[in-house]
């Protein structure tokens, strides 16, 4: 497969770029829902516009009333939501919680995934435990209860965790913390009896929770795919969320970049554009290069998880390392060279250095998956 | 089976028969290399096989006219062999400044004689050629050359010096870049191809710090060149030139060495790795290095369905190179004092090091890192003034 978009791919890129530019603007969603101090932090007319250009469901099967497409196309429009810098829970319900939702019971997928589709449903991850990223180590519990479970623990950066209709649990149902096996999947709706978010506003205006389960009580159908077998699917999921917050990523850098070398077209100093000096051509035409490869990665990690290769796992940490590193090279050139007015609230550049911080912790920064390419590769 | 997946088992058969075990090993170096040309010696049987089933299939050429020497596959089916050849690591049979820059640039700009005679030849592996371009005083600043053809009538006179010519010494003609008006900078240059065995040619090798002499400098003392070896128009050289550096710097970028998932950790990590910080350098340049393997594998991609921007190829050799660089002073690290050896039995006299400093040039050869970021400014980026 030809490593560019397809012409049913450029179509859809064409729509969402428009969609996203119009729609998703800064000014129109990320300012407005902050400067209104949104308890979601993001707007649910938005997303009711997502599902009607069918992008919310486009993950699910078709049996299921989505749209059965892929990676790439999810990439797509993550990218397109990075370079707006769009609020939108489509990364944590369209993309990672539609990846687990495939593999459930026909039951759970009737319970979430129509709302999905019709951007109504929010879905949340419940992954990680403490400030870093490390899913190999789980210690939230599931204990048998009954025909159902007991979950008790906590979870850290559960995005939209206080506005999702559930929470998407990785819980440990066997073994010790660091085990493979012994991971389970569950659906916890956020009403259950037991949970507890504490709800926080991010350096990106975001909002993700400090969750505690407290005996929580769930029935054995709020299980997705196997009891102590879900470290496959977990993987899945995480792997979809890499690769799209390496899209997004790579959309924030684009977004970044191309006001930063429009500032240096217009900005005059010394009786000059500052664009004329080579300083600053040479480190933007690095940039321009590095946001390039990291482009390339990312869509041969989405291509690869597409064809369901072996390759997939590796290339998507590649994705999500190299991606991190590029997006923060844009977002801290653009800062200095817009100058003063690039600490300003009122420029935009700001709010990219800030979802980039976010999106790099999101599920692994660049250290986490260089350590992973390292292991990977044998040493 | 799609036409495609047929073409991949008819390829797939067809190297299992005919490329020899001896071939599918990576080239280790400069020695494994196989350059053609009239003065080319086999280092063995299998090379020489491997070179002359290739030749008589058009795999040295695969994507160029069966009329010019080639196989006339697709672009699809050209990547299918590279795929199927990266798969059991045989090397390519012929190597040579011909397919990778005159090649193109005869495609695009040389008479239908001039691409049967001269493409035949490389594809052929008959004549081995080399580039005259960079002057003592012209180097970045390529446009301000002076070599000088004087006319007359049906052939030009040369005159002047050429440097840094790839294997000058080795090669049977060479495609120069001669100035044939001297009032008129850019439109004043003309693309000349010549014997190098032309009363008047000399050579003579520049010993670098790698040890070796893979360049020369190129003396020109009147020579005769016939008024039909010109290709393109007169005075118009300049636009062949750019065209051709643009697949210069694409070889020299290392694009289309994809699927080639070695990561230099692993490799370096047999040498008993224990060093933490060296170890985490690796893994940042094995994602830098993987990274770009996709982006090679992306331009190829889109260069040959016209979605590539037109100067990506100096985005690509600047990137390649400086990681080319990275990737030989992790070498250097992580040897240690055994890759300090530059004579000995044990250290394949000295290939660590004499490879480590030969890639310095490569940020260097064919427009320097600098210039390659002058001309993204410029070209892509559309930056004021530059």
């Amino acid at each position: 497969m030809p490593l560019y978009h397809n012409e049913d791919q450029a179509m859809l890129a064409e729509t969402v770029t428009g969609f996203m530019a119009e729609e998703g603007a800064i000014k129109k969603e990320l300012r407005r829902w902050r400067d209104q101090n949104c308890k979601d932090g993001f707007g649910h007319a938005l997303w009711k516009q997502f599902a009607e250009l069918g992008l919310t469901g486009m993950l699910a099967g078709e049996a299921d009333g989505g749209m059965g497409m892929g990676h790439v196309e999810a990439g797509i429009v993550l990218t397109e939501i990075g370079r707006n810098l769009t609020p939108s829970p489509f990364l944590t319900t369209s993309v990672m919680g539609v990846t687990a939702l495939n593999a459930a019971s026909d039951e759970l997928k009737g319970r979430y995934i129509p709302g999905i589709v019709a951007g109504e449903t929010v879905l949340a991850m419940a992954i990680d435990e403490g400030a870093k990223h490390r899913p190999e180590r789980i210690a939230c519990k599931a204990e048998k209860s009954g025909n159902g479970f007991r979950l008790s623990g906590r979870k850290d950066f559960v995005i939209h965790g206080a506005s999702a209709d559930a929470l998407i649990v990785a819980a440990r149902t066997s073994g010790s913390d660091s085990d493979a096996d012994g991971i389970t999947l569950f659906a916890v709706p956020r009403d259950a009896s037991g949970v507890s978010q504490d709800s926080v506003r991010l350096v990106d205006s975001a909002m993700a929770s400090h969750v505690t389960f407290a005996n929580v009580e769930l029935s054995g159908d709020a299980v997705i795919g196997e009891v102590d077998g879900g470290r496959e699917l977990l993987n899945r999921v995480l792997q979809a969320g890499r690769a799209g917050a390496a899209a997004e990523q790579v959309g924030v850098a684009s977004g970044a970049f191309d006001i930063t070398t429009e500032y240096l077209r217009t900005r005059k100093q010394f009786g000059k554009l500052i664009g004329e000096f080579q300083a600053l051509q040479h480190r933007a035409a690095h940039l321009y290069s590095e946001l390039e490869i990291a482009r390339a990665a990312a869509i041969k990690a989405q291509q690869l998880l597409d064809e369901g290769s072996e390759k997939a796992d590796l290339m998507v940490s590649v994705a999500k390392a190299k991606a991190g590193k590029v997006a923060s090279l844009a977002v801290r050139e653009g800062v200095q060279m817009h100058g003063g007015v690039g600490m300003t609230d009122e420029f935009d550049i700001g709010l990219y250095m800030k979802r980039d911080r976010a999106l790099s912790e999101f599920m692994g920064d660049q250290y986490y998956h260089a350590e992973r390419v390292a292991k990977m590769s044998g040493y | 089976m799609s036409d495609l997946d047929a073409f991949r088992e008819e390829v797939r058969t067809w190297l299992e028969e005919n490329c020899p075990p001896e071939m599918r090993q990576p080239v280790r170096d400069e020695d494994d290399v196989c350059w053609g040309g009239r003065n080319f010696t086999f280092k063995n049987e299998a090379q020489k096989q491997w070179l002359e089933r290739c030749v008589a299939k058009g795999y040295t050429v695969p994507a160029w006219p069966r009329a010019y020497g080639g196989a006339g596959l697709s672009p699809a089916e050209a990547k299918v062999l590279r795929e199927e050849m990266n798969r059991i690591s045989a090397r390519p049979p012929l190597s040579s400044f011909g397919i990778w820059m005159l090649g193109p640039a005869l495609l695009k700009f040389g008479t239908e004689e001039q691409k049967v005679h001269y493409l035949g030849q490389i594809a052929r592996g008959e004549i081995r050629w080399c580039q005259g371009y960079s002057e003592p005083g012209s180097g970045s600043d390529l446009v301000s050359l002076q070599t000088f053809g004087e006319d007359k009538g049906d052939h030009w006179v040369v005159n002047g010096q050429k440097i840094w010519t790839s294997y000058a010494n080795k090669a049977d003609w060479i495609f120069c870049l001669v100035r044939t008006d001297k009032t008129n900078k850019y439109q004043g240059i003309s693309f000349l191809l010549f014997d190098m065995t032309s009363p008047g040619v000399s050579t003579k090798p520049i010993l670098l710090i790698s040890g070796s002499s893979p360049f020369c400098e190129t003396f020109f003392d009147n020579v005769k060149v016939p008024k039909h070896q010109i290709v393109g128009e007169l005075n118009r050289g300049w636009d062949v030139a750019k065209y051709l550096l643009g697949h210069e710097r694409e070889m020299i970028s290392g694009a289309g060495n994809a699927d080639r998932l070695n990561t230099i950790g692993a490799i370096l990590s047999r040498q008993g790795l224990e060093d933490p910080l060296l170890r985490a350098e690796l893994a940042m340049f094995d994602v830098d290095a993987l990274a770009f393997t996709a982006m090679g594998e992306k331009f190829l991609d889109e260069i040959k369905v016209g979605k590539a921007h037109p100067a990506q190829p100096n985005m690509m050799k600047y990137a390649g190179t400086e990681l080319n660089k990275r990737r030989h002073e992790l070498v250097m690290a992580a040897g240690g004092s055994a890759a300090l050896e530059w004579e000995s039995a044990a250290s394949n006299e000295g290939a660590r090091p004499r490879t480590w400093l030969r890639t310095k040039a490569n940020s260097i050869e064919g427009g320097t890192s600098e210039v390659m970021l002058n001309v993204i400014s410029k070209r892509i980026l559309d930056l004021p003034g530059a």
